[in-house]
């Protein structure tokens, strides 16, 4: 299932906050890559760098330097129409907290990134509809973010995250705010659902429990990658 | 995308219904200031409208408005009768003087001399009576106002009603008699004193005798004859001022402008009104963008560009401007129109819906341009920030 091609390759990759003396290091040359069908998880202590890292992967921020290459597109050469561009058609997002349009029902919420694509709202609704079937949830696609549980609202922002057929999906924490069983399941519907024809999941998260559900985890400490292995080697 | 705008908007009750309220209110407080306002310039030159007549206008050269009388000699009318280009010219009279009611009481009158063969420039609305009347003897036209106030005959018994003059109704002017014989309707100026027509020569009887009793010359010009170029002409040959109509109207409009403080007293309402209106719809617009900034963030990061974002915002505005402008202005009409047979001065024309329209657009583009930078400056990586 996993296949050769490298979807993500990072090399020397560097970030830093601010300037002077404030200045943060987040990213101190990041070695990395991701292939197709395959789900990694980005693991390591708070500030390690996780969420800098998948920001820039998903050109939502640039690196300063070192190189980074996504989808077969190098992310420096983009301008800043063609990320937007690039994030509307190739890029997936799951948020730790959802952030699901409260006036919007779940439906209109899954719907949103085909709206972006400019496809028609009818249309748009129904493939999300279809989307949420897909997650179990199909019944609660009239009802707000604030009728549904935790566990549900991420299933919608999941089918928010792929309902658009991205290439690419990343997720940052996106079980930190549920229980530890809820977590599980929809590690399990990730894994089921979003992890198709050949697309690839990164998942930032801290929850060791979810671990047996990636395909390779990499360590990071103090902005670099460390280690990558498989789920099994990590556990012992 | 234009309909998660809307939704964003329209789901959030309060918010909405807040920012409907602010702009509803700015544009009551502007349209309807503004329209009392322009009521009021109206009725400085409400005499000019109703003599409406003459083209134009002559007087003495010092005359800066149309209760400012500085009478010319009678033979000013002759002379400018002589000039080519002038179809007919009549006299006016116009001068306050001091009217005996049947009581004893003394009440001062505007008097209104029209010319004794056509009755130029008469009332254009008779509720009693006929125009032509004036040629009875002794005859006066007055305004009901007047008629139903200020001359209205005392309560037959202590707390009654006074009884409004009629016609048949008679009272005193400089010691003469004067019959009323018609009430007309006239239009309300400045000048809170009744109003009364008679005909030129009967009103210089009225008055005490002075040398000049000439006030105005009313001045039609023959077809074809550019009014303007009859002005010119009419200065250059007589001495004397002539304007046109309009002309005449924005002098008297300007000089009450210029000496009465009316402009400023209502500038400063209807500026209050526009401050307001933008200080509560620019914060309730900016809060209710502050509260979406995390999903207008979301919708950054998943790809929605600037120039989208900023037409959801302007979309918004639009929706929000175009209804509180609606609202307002029909709150600012309703409150015109049950005050209509009032003393409050109301003018709405269409430019001053234009306007006010034009105001709540200001508004509105102002309260969005706010949003709009701190949506635009957004940086999307803000999104995975708990
Ligand atoms: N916008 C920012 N400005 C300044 N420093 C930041 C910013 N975002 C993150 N940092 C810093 O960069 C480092 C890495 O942060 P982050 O990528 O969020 O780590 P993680 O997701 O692993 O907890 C941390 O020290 C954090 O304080
Ligand atoms: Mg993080």
């Amino acid at each position: 299932m996993v296949s050769l091609d490298p979807i993500i390759r990072c090399s020397k990759l560097t970030k830093t906050y601010g300037q002077g003396e404030s200045a943060v290091q987040a990213l101190r040359g990041i070695e990395l890559e991701a292939f197709a069908g395959e789900l990694l998880m980005l693991v390591g202590p708070s500030g390690c760098g996780k969420t800098t890292l998948i920001s820039v992967l998903s050109s939502l921020l640039d690196a300063d330097g070192g190189e980074c290459r996504v989808l077969e597109r190098d992310l420096r050469s983009l301008s800043a129409a063609e990320k937007t561009a690039f994030r509307a058609r190739s890029i997936g997002f799951v948020f730790q907290a959802f952030n699901l349009i409260p006036t919007l029902t779940a439906a209109e919420n899954v719907a949103v990134p085909l709206l972006i694509q400019d496809m028609p709202r009818r249309a748009a609704v129904r493939r999300a509809t279809e989307m949420l079937e897909r997650v179990g949830i199909g019944d609660k696609a009239g009802k707000l973010p604030s009728q549904l549980s935790g566990g549900q609202q991420q299933r919608v922002a999941i089918a928010r995250a792929i309902v658009h057929e991205p290439r690419l999906v990343v997720c940052d924490e996106p079980t930190s705010a549920l229980d530890h069983q809820t977590g599980e399941r929809v590690l399990k519907l990730l894994r089921e659902n979003a992890l198709r024809d050949g697309r690839t999941l990164v998942i930032v998260t801290h929850d060791h429990r979810i671990f047996p559900y990636a395909d390779r985890i990499a360590q990071m400490d103090d902005g670099r990658v460390v280690s990558v292995q498989r789920p099994s080697e990590k556990s012992q | 995308m234009m309909y998660v705008a809307l939704r964003m908007l329209l789901g959030d009750r309060a918010k909405y219904f807040g920012l409907i309220f602010g702009l509803t209110f700015a544009s009551l407080v502007l349209t309807q200031q503004s329209a009392v306002f322009l009521g009021l310039m109206t009725r400085t030159f409400g005499a000019i409208t109703d003599t409406g007549v003459a083209d134009i206008w002559v007087m003495d050269p010092k005359v800066q408005y149309i209760d400012d009388i500085k009478p010319m000699s009678d033979t000013a009318l002759l002379r400018v009768r002589g000039i080519e280009g002038v179809d007919w010219a009549v006299p006016l009279y116009k001068s306050l003087l001091k009217a005996r009611l049947e009581n004893g009481n003394f009440q001062s009158v505007n008097v209104f001399g029209l010319d004794d063969a056509t009755l130029a420039g008469g009332p254009h609305t008779m509720l009693e009576g006929r125009v032509e009347d004036l040629r009875m003897s002794d005859a006066v036209i007055v305004d009901s106002v007047g008629a139903q106030g200020k001359l209205a005959k005392p309560p037959s018994k202590p707390g009654g009603k006074p009884t409004p003059l009629h016609v048949g109704d008679s009272l005193e002017l400089n010691d003469r008699r004067a019959v009323v014989v018609g009430i007309c309707k006239v239009s309300r100026t400045f000048q809170s004193q009744p109003v009364l027509y008679t005909t030129y020569s009967r009103a210089t009887t009225f008055a005490p005798h002075e040398r000049k009793m000439l006030s105005f010359i009313l001045v039609k010009a023959k077809p074809g004859i550019a009014e303007a170029d009859l002005c010119a002409r009419i200065r250059e040959r007589t001495g004397l001022e002539a304007y046109e109509k309009e002309t005449f109207i924005e002098k008297t409009m300007g000089y009450f402008m210029k000496y009465t403080g009316i402009p400023i007293n209502f500038g400063t309402a209807v500026a209050l009104g526009f401050v307001v209106g933008v200080a509560i719809v620019a914060q309730l617009f900016y809060s209710f963008t502050l509260e979406n900034l995390r999903y207008f963030a979301t919708l950054k990061a998943m790809g929605a560009s600037n120039f989208r974002l900023l037409r959801m915002i302007l979309l918004q505005a639009l929706l929000v401007g175009a209804t509180g402008y609606g609202i307002g202005v029909g709150l600012a009409s309703l409150f015109g129109y049950s005050f209509r047979d009032t003393e409050l001065a109301f003018r709405l024309p269409w430019q001053l819906l234009l306007g006010s329209a034009g105001a709540v657009m200001v508004i509105c583009a102002l309260s969005a341009a706010l949003s709009l930078l701190k949506v635009v400056r957004l940086e999307p990586a803000v999104v995975f920030k708990a």
